[in-house]
């Protein structure tokens, strides 16, 4: 089933099928692509087809990247007929018990990265049961970048993480060598180093506001920068593109990560930016309410941020294979795969968008409405920034 | 990193690595970049070359040779041999004299430097006062002689370089008994020549820049006799008998002096411009040895008529009535001559010329004065390197067909043995035969032997001959019409032009069981050939394939496809082409693989692939890689780099049309040539100056240009489709990360000649970072690469486990993947790029041997990345070993131009004329062992510890080797401190020892 947004040329057909899972339940009919109407028609004809008139419903469906995200207006729901390829895949849960937790980014393949997703969803796990204080929740978006390890990090440095999602935005940064300085045991020492020397307008980099021109780049994905040439560390950046975790020492330290140490699970908590629009509310609150979730969720979150990026990476890397006459196929890691479904067995899996660029190119796939309001919450922030005041993402 | 130190905690495996894996250079092979210096010791029988980065060479005997390099970089302007020792002196460019010795060491001899001098004139003087300009290392060994740019001639006493000055020879001493009357007294210039009278060695002969020539004795310290030649001084020579000296000068002259006649000489006796009437350019270096039979050998460089030969560079030999001109293709360095006999004072019979580019050496023995070819110092580069390829051990009858083709085609060369034969050569026989096969951008392959040492030249192929070109086959500079005068000779085969650049070599494979060869070019040719040991004439059947495949809004805007001769060509024995495969559009060819077995070969270029049945000689299938949004690929090369390029080119071949007759269209071209370098260099200046240093950071996209352009293909016999049956499959992998697999079906092999090959898509992996593949390979269910072609069936390779699973090795130029056959999924991989930055540029598969254990081997993949670093990765296994920082990253084409043997070794170009040698095996080292013994004349064999106790108990005007002035001098610095008379006495007698010396004190350490 999970094969079919693989064939573009179906998409030209003008009816959409719509299969729709309610509990156990499946049911089947389909749409006029050219006439989808409106959210409150299709809500309605969603109650009725699966007889719960009267059950609020939270309707998700599974984009083209193998994302769930949400249908809860005109526009989610037009882009969800318009990108059904021909199957829409629609995911209703009762809205009193929804697991808002399946929403998000990779939140159909990614299922083993519990640290990950509290962090998204900033939701404790054992609050479940509890009507979920929303604040600004991501269900329209995907996360495009996060800070992480803030707990093992000093405050003058902060990781970013950049999801790039196989989009067409562009990372868009530049590098370039320069120097440092150092507190060494013989006192100050300039050194060498890398640091990031342009924002490309409009690109991924820009618009999280985590990364900024002369930052100092530590580390890509874990391994340190220093002794290695500009080439080598923009090959390691380009190599690990699809994932890439910067650590930088900001240029501008007035922004960092403020540290809370009267609570336990202080800092356990990655902090996601850009779509989440969390930046309206101070950071000290932010971590007090996330950091129980998380702490519960991962307790080793520390080691395990590592150990997981090397785990999705893998998964990430799935290439693809075409066989004589066949279809196109992702390959699974053998052991990879293997580890994934012991540890997390309760979740479906769902084969990751493998890149494949339609070739008519008219579908930039759902992400373009995600990372266009990224985009604009980008540049709230910044304006915010330049006014000095503290601001905690 | 976690995986590589997990594996680097096991004892046992780092013992096991130790016994495999051993990484050094061990040879140069070809011709030293930039020569700048030669000499020449009859009594070693050694030839030293000095180079313009600072290295000096020595070679004897073939496969005795030594290599040195000065710590200063500097230019070696000049080396000599200390007579009758085992020690030479080089002067650089930075005004330093150097002291090496062949040192041996455990029966092996080594080239060490061992001391270094430099002159220093009192405060105040000019530097040109210490300038040295020649170099006579006298013969009683003890002395050396160093006359400078001032005019002074300093005496420094060897090997301590202990000047004495008492000894030296001012130009005041000179000028105060020059006759009043000569007119060039006032200023003699610089010392221009220094020779020691044959028969008495005394008699030193000092030449001046203005001409002047003084005979001084050394032991007496008075000049003996004058010689007040009015030309420009050039250089001086002593006839054998001592009697006659030989003069030349700046305007082509040469002229003969007599020593018996009276104190002042004001003309000479003879006085002769060989080329004369008009004006003429200098004679440089003047030379003649008598005969037995009775008239000498003259032989002289330069002397040219400035006018129409002023560009030529020339060596004229005249003896008796023949008189040839020698011509080289780039600037003469030096010459000397080698003699006959033991003691090497019979008649000459060799001429050895070091030119720019190349070594020629001259038989002077035979009629016709014939070359006689090189066993080293090839020139590797008499056409551009364009690609190599390695075969390891050959077997030995093609081996011995290559040689014979070879044979005939050096008729022309001389059947004298080297002349050169100093040092014994104690390397062992190589264990097997090596082939290095280089393609040259004339479109010629040339076989070296690359068992040994010494890269000898096998056998040369010219691919020209299938095709038009454009340059005229008799166009040769150098016909020589009769009578023609000067009579020029053309000798030394470096000829870097190239008529036509698509005839470029850019891929080779050969299969050493078969003989079948195929090489593939710039514009999309593919030449398959076949050893054949008859000279045959035929045609050559052309098959054009399209690999566009139908791919529209397409434009090729790069060059034509090369014209095909449809006579029949004759071929003389050798490699014969007989089959012609021409690519549409006629890109370069950036991959080809062959089976011999299978009788097909593939092909690839920046816009598909295709398969070439030469049995049937017809294609069996094209496939188009083309992304519909590379522009770049779609349109061809840049033209405006193109242009530039193809204009630059235009421009040297009219120059060397036109330098014979038209003069004044050379001038014109000049100045156009250096006009376009200097706006090329503009150019290229601000393109530096509008990019600051940064570097994007992108991932990468299908928009990427030349993603379809295919870096690698693959024949193999494996389980494609299903795990039962093994099939006959052709791997590609392209610059955007895909690997197509086609499957071939083969017909049975008695009906091969009827029915057609074909082939069918059977996979495509696109992998998802996209990196271009750079290799594939399939291992066996042992995990072994997969033999080569006929190699089973000629027993010397195991047949491959057919039984458990075939793997898929991708090499990307960021990652290596092992996938599962015949279901493709990913079992092991290693991300090279991610942990460290660096890039794939060479790959290829090897077998190392154990050093401890006869019969144990592993099969290992050699990586070269653009960091300029080899790394050694485990197959199946795929862990890194062991790396070593190998070639400079900034080295581009170094890098690129690496090729590794099967057994662990590799070359790179170090220089458009060098091949290093390196070795990552420990069994299997290939590297110079030789012995040099000091001559027979124990009294002048020098004793190490007795020369460095000079440093000490000297006056101060001390110069010692380094290590102990380094010594002295903070032993002097501590006795200071504690405010010794005796030490502050010291210091102040070597203070004004320094004034009056002139000398300097060492405080470099010496690289003892």
């Amino acid at each position: 089933m999970n094969k079919n947004h693989r064939v573009p040329s179906n998409r030209t057909l003008s009816t959409v099928e719509v299969k729709s899972k309610f509990g156990a339940e499946f049911r089947r009919f389909s749409l006029d692509r050219s006439k989808p109407g409106k959210f409150d028609e299709f809500y309605g004809l969603l109650q009725h087809v699966h007889r719960i008139p009267n059950v609020d419903l939270l309707v998700g469906y599974a984009d083209m990247q193998g994302d769930l995200l949400p249908i809860n207006n005109d526009d989610n729901y037009h882009k969800a007929i318009s990108t059904a390829a021909p199957l829409l895949r629609l995911f209703l849960q009762r809205k009193e018990e929804a697991d808002y937790a399946a929403f998000g980014t990779n939140s159909l393949t990614r299922k083993k990265t519990p640290a990950v997703l509290a962090a998204v969803l900033l939701r404790p796990e054992a609050n479940r049961k509890k009507p979920p204080i929303i604040i600004s929740l991501p269900r329209d978006f995907r996360p495009v970048s996060s800070i992480i390890d803030v707990d093992i990090l000093p405050e003058t440095h902060r990781r970013v993480r950049l999801y790039k999602h196989g989009q067409e935005k562009p990372l868009g940064f530049y590098i370039r060598d320069g120097s440092s300085v150092r507190v060494t045991p013989q006192g100050l020492e300039k050194v060498p180093g890398i640091f990031i020397s342009r924002m490309v307008p409009g690109g991924l980099a820009e618009s999280t506001g985590l990364l900024a021109v002369n930052d100092e780049v530590l580390e890509v994905n874990g391994i340190e920068v220093a002794g290695k040439s500009l080439d080598q560390v923009t090959d390691m950046m380009i190599a690990n593109s699809h994932n890439l975790i910067v650590t930088v020492k900001p240029a501008n330290q007035r922004n960092n990560v403020v540290r809370h140490s009267n609570n336990s699970g202080s800092g356990s908590g990655g902090v996601t930016s850009g779509s989440s629009g969390r930046s309206t509310d101070s950071g000290a609150s932010f971590y007090g309410y996330s950091a129980p979730g998380a702490t519960a969720m991962a307790p080793t979150h520390i080691i395990q941020n590592f150990r997981s990026e090397e785990m999705e990476s893998d998964e990430d890397d799935e290439d693809l294979v075409i066989e004589a006459g066949g279809e196109a196929r992702p390959i699974a890691m053998v052991a990879a795969g293997a580890a994934a479904s012991s540890s997390m067995p309760s979740l479906p899996r769902y084969e990751p968008h493998l890149n494949l660029r339609p070739p008519n190119g008219a579908m930039s796939g759902s992400a373009s409405a995600g990372s266009l309001s990224t985009t604009d919450r980008g540049l709230d922030r910044r304006s915010l920034e330049e006014d000095g005041t503290v601001i905690t993402l | 990193m976690k995986r590589f130190r997990r594996h680097g905690h096991d004892s046992q495996r780092d013992k096991l690595k130790q016994e495999l894996y051993q990484f050094n250079k061990s040879v140069e092979h070809g011709f030293p970049h930039q020569p700048s210096a030669l000499a020449y010791s009859p009594d070693l029988d050694l030839l030293a070359i000095g180079t313009r980065s600072g290295a000096i060479k020595l070679y004897g005997a073939p496969g005795v040779e030594f290599m040195g390099l000065h710590d200063e970089n500097a230019t070696v302007t000049q080396v000599h041999f200390l007579p009758h020792q085992l020690e030479l002196v080089t002067l650089l460019d930075d005004n330093s004299l150097h002291m090496w010795t062949l040192r041996a060491h455990q029966g092996v001899s080594e080239l060490l430097e061992v001391g270094r001098f430099t002159l220093t004139g009192p405060p105040g003087a000019p530097p040109s006062v210490t300038r040295v300009t020649t170099v006579l290392a006298h013969s009683s060994g003890e002395l050396l002689l160093l006359g400078t740019e001032g005019g002074h001639v300093f005496v420094v006493e060897v090997p301590g370089f202990r000047e004495l000055e008492e000894r030296n020879i001012s130009v005041e001493d000179i000028q105060a008994r020059i006759p009043e009357e000569y007119v060039p007294r006032r200023n003699l210039e610089c010392v221009e020549a220094l020779h020691e009278k044959p028969l008495n060695p005394n008699q030193v002969l000092i030449g001046y820049g203005r001409g002047l020539m003084v005979l001084w004795d050394l032991e007496r310290q008075c000049a003996i006799q004058h010689f007040l030649g009015t030309q420009q001084l050039e250089s001086v020579w002593w006839m054998e008998d001592g009697e006659h000296i030989l003069s030349s000068h700046s305007d082509g002259s040469y002229c003969c002096w007599l020593t018996t006649g009276g104190d002042v000489q004001s003309e000479p006796e003879k006085q002769d411009t060989p080329y004369g009437s008009f004006p003429c350019k200098a004679i440089s270096k003047v030379l003649q040895f008598p005969t037995k039979q009775g008239p000498p050998f003259l032989i002289f460089s330069g002397g040219m008529p400035r006018a129409s030969y002023g560009d030529r560079h020339c060596i004229s030999v005249i003896h008796s009535k023949t008189h040839i001109a020698l011509d080289f293709t780039s600037r003469i360095i030096d010459f000397f001559v080698i003699r006959e006999g033991e003691q090497h004072t019979g008649d000459p019979s060799a001429l050895v010329v070091l030119v720019e580019e190349e070594l020629v050496v001259v038989d002077l023995l035979t009629d016709g004065w014939p070359v006689i070819q090189t066993p080293y110092l090839v020139p590797l580069h008499c056409s551009a390197i364009t690609c190599s390829h390695h075969v390891s051990s050959i077997p030995f009858k093609l081996w011995e067909r290559i040689l014979a083709a070879g044979d005939v085609q050096n008729t022309h060369y001389s059947n004298k043995p080297w002349p050169i034969t100093g040092g014994q050569n104690l390397a062992r026989e190589p264990p097997q035969r090596d082939l290095l096969l280089t393609g040259h951008e004339d479109g010629t392959v040339r076989f070296w032997d690359a068992s040994g040492v010494c890269l000898h030249p096998m056998y040369k192929l010219s691919t020209a001959g299938v095709f038009h070109t454009d340059g005229d086959p008799n166009d040769n500079l150098n016909q020589g019409a009769e009578g023609e005068w000067p009579p020029f000779r053309k000798v030394g085969c470096f000829d870097p032009y190239s008529d036509d650049p698509r005839l470029g070599i850019q891929k080779i494979h050969l299969c050493k069981y078969s003989g079948i060869l195929t090489v593939a070019g710039t514009a999309g040719q593919i030449l398959v050939l076949e050893l054949n040991d008859e000279m045959a004439e035929q045609v050559v059947p052309a098959t054009v394939v399209d690999l566009l495949q139908g791919q529209d809004g397409f434009r090729w805007k790069g060059h034509t496809r090369l014209d095909v001769r449809e006579e029949p060509v004759s071929f003389p024995a050798g490699f014969q082409p007989f089959a012609l495969v021409q690519c549409q559009p006629p890109a370069v060819i950036t991959a080809i693989a062959l089976h011999s077995e299978w009788k097909l070969v593939a092909f690839g270029t920046s816009h598909g692939f295709g398969v070439y049945d030469y049995q049937q000689k017809s294609n069996v299938f094209a496939r188009c890689t083309l992304n519909p949004s590379d522009q770049l690929a779609m349109e061809g090369p840049l033209s405006r780099v193109k242009s530039i390029k193809k204009s630059l080119r235009q421009s040297f071949r009219r120059i060397r049309r036109s330098r014979v007759s038209m003069r004044k269209h050379q001038t014109a071209n000049a100045a156009k040539l250096q006009e376009l370098n200097a706006k090329l260099e503009a150019e290229a200046l601000q393109e530096m100056e509008l990019a600051p240093v940064q570097r994007r950071i992108e991932a990468r996209s299908s928009d990427d240009s030349f993603t379809g352009l295919v870096r690698t293909l693959y024949f193999a016999d494996s389980f494609i489709t299903d795990s039962t049956h093994c099939t006959p499959s052709l791997w590609a992998g392209t610059n955007g990360g895909a690997v197509f697999a086609y499957m071939l079906r083969l017909p049975p092999v008695e009906r091969r000649m009827e029915d057609p090959v074909t082939g069918s898509q059977a996979k495509e992996i696109q992998l998802m970072h996209r990196a271009p593949v750079v290799g594939l390979a399939i291992l066996d269910g042992r995990g072994v690469p997969l033999p080569e072609p006929l190699e089973v069936a000629h027993d010397l390779a195991r047949s491959p486990d057919m039984l458990a699973s075939h793997h898929l090795l991708v090499i990307s130029e960021e990652q290596f993947k092992l996938f599962t056959l015949p279901k493709v999924s990913t079992k092991t991989k290693l991300k090279l790029t991610a942990i460290d930055g660096s890039r794939v540029r060479r790959v290829g598969v090897a077998l190392f041997g154990s050093s401890r254990v006869e019969d144990y081997g592993e099969n290992g993949l050699v990586v070269l990345t653009n960091q300029g670093e080899l790394h050694v990765i485990s197959l199946p296994a795929i862990k890194m070993q062991v790396h070593h920082p190998c070639i400079r990253r900034e080295d581009v084409s170094g890098i690129a131009s690496c090729v590794f043997t099967k057994y662990g070794q590799g070359f790179y170009l170090i220089s458009p004329s060098e091949f290093e040698r390196f070795s990552l095996s420990a069994r299997w080292v290939v590297e110079p062992r030789c012995l040099v013994e000091s001559p027979n004349i124990p009294s002048t064999v020098v004793d190490p510890t007795k020369t460095r106790c000079l440093g000490d108990g000297y006056d101060g005007s001390d110069i010692r080797r380094g290590n102990d002035n380094d010594n002295s001098a903070s032993h002097v610095m501590e006795h200071a401190l504690l405010n010794d008379e005796k030490v502050l006495q010291e210091i102040q007698k070597s203070l004004e020892g320094d004034q009056m010396g002139h000398a300097d004190n060492n405080i470099k350490p010496s690289g003892e």
